[in-house]
């Protein structure tokens, strides 16, 4: 049964709050903070930023307090240009990668979250793991029945390389399977949007030869089926594709294959 | 020292409702007040077998405000709820899934069920 509640540990209190002295142009930052050596709930704290004195990016802004102001504050970063995925974060209500989204897109104060209904580690770092294995539940690489040519590479024609696009491109930063309420309620039994795009981009590879065994691995009430088209992954992916489309070709191949 | 129990971090608290949730929340809420409404409706029916006397109770309830209130509330999930499963049906056959028909095709569901619960009601109201 789903638990629409916080539990008690895990309720957000009132933080500290930082004031910008003699700034001009001053956005607040509302970031949540969890630290697992003290004995306190989390709570968020309130950064005041000088928008003449920072980057244009959310990502700029978080670098800006750990640098100058608080470096105590914990998150993942990495490319800081949306192809790898770590700084995938909650901001202003939608999942979506600190790198990519820019601060004046954002009117009123900036609330910054962990990705909703994750364990966390610190502050705005959520545990992947079980996400991760998940993903590697899916066997993520090409499968074969028939022997490998030993002198060349295993071709594709340009139409089935272009069912890749799209599905491709993901990075697996988690951000539609986070957003999805039926992964919040049901994640240790459903693989979630990003898991499932994954698995269809290995169902259509024309060079996969796995295809019935990929499909029988998801036709489950839980697995696939806990999808119920309510698309929160495709409105918040930061990569513009389409997980929630990906779930229903899956649904349809199920369907045509009886 | 035990390292504290990991907090959960905060999901529908802070998860910004948008069309695409909302909708979908909607058609669950419709589809289960539709099966409530059912009740009403099975009683509506066994008050016509009890003879004149309780239908006429029946219908009593049934015209009073809340009634009314209630058969309005009814008439409406019931179309939300036929329109939306049309739209669900498209998306079975993994049509008119990108983001802008979504929202296109959710905001032709709420006027095509105001639409036809106004439709609904014009009719029974002028044919008394």
């Amino acid at each position: 049964m789903a638990e629409f509640k916080l539990p008690a540990h895990s309720v957000v209190n009132k933080g500290k709050t930082f004031k910008a002295e003699g700034a001009k142009r001053v956005k607040r930052f509302v970031v949540y903070r969890w630290n697992p050596d003290d004995e306190k709930n989390p709570a968020t704290d309130t950064y005041e930023i000088d928008l003449d004195n920072c980057g244009p990016m959310v990502l700029d802004a978080l670098l800006k307090i750990k640098n100058e102001i608080d470096s105590t504050l914990t998150f993942r970063r990495s490319c800081r240009e949306g192809i790898c995925g770590s700084c995938a974060m909650n901001i202003d209500g939608k999942n979506t990668l600190a790198c990519t989204k820019a601060i004046e897109d954002i009117s009123g104060d900036v609330k910054v979250y962990p990705l909703p209904h994750m364990s966390v580690v610190k502050d705005l770092v959520p545990d992947l793991t079980h996400f991760y294995a998940q993903y590697a539940s899916i066997k993520p690489w090409m499968e074969t029945q028939s022997a490998l040519p030993p002198d060349r590479e295993m071709l594709q024609s340009k139409e089935d390389r272009a069912k890749l696009d799209g599905l491709y491109e993901c990075i697996l930063c988690a951000c539609c399977s986070t957003s999805c309420p039926s992964y919040w309620w049901n994640s240790d039994r459903y693989l979630g949007p990003a898991v499932l795009l994954q698995a269809y981009r290995w169902i259509i590879d024309s060079r996969d030869e796995n295809t019935g065994e990929r499909l029988d691995n998801l036709e489950d009430p839980f697995r696939l089926y806990r999808c119920h088209t309510i698309m929160n992954c495709t409105n918040t992916c930061p990569k513009g594709l389409n997980p929630a489309k990906a779930i229903a070709e899956i649904k349809r191949m199920m369907v045509e294959r009886r | 020292m035990a390292a504290q129990q990991r907090p959960l971090s905060p999901h529908l608290q802070i998860y910004k409702p948008q069309l695409t949730s909302i909708m979908s929340i909607l058609h669950r809420a419709t589809g289960i007040f539709l099966a409530a409404g059912t009740l009403a409706l099975v009683y509506w029916l066994l008050s016509i077998a009890g003879g004149a006397e309780s239908y006429k109770q029946a219908q009593g309830i049934f015209g009073s405000l809340i009634g009314l209130l209630f058969l309005f509330g009814w008439s409406f999930a019931l179309f939300y709820h036929l329109c939306n499963g049309v739209r669900h049906l498209f998306w079975d056959a993994a049509k008119g899934m990108d983001i802008k028909s979504v929202y296109a095709s959710g905001k032709l569901v709420w006027f095509a069920a105001t639409v036809l619960t106004a439709l609904a009601w014009g009719l029974a109201l002028t044919t008394k």
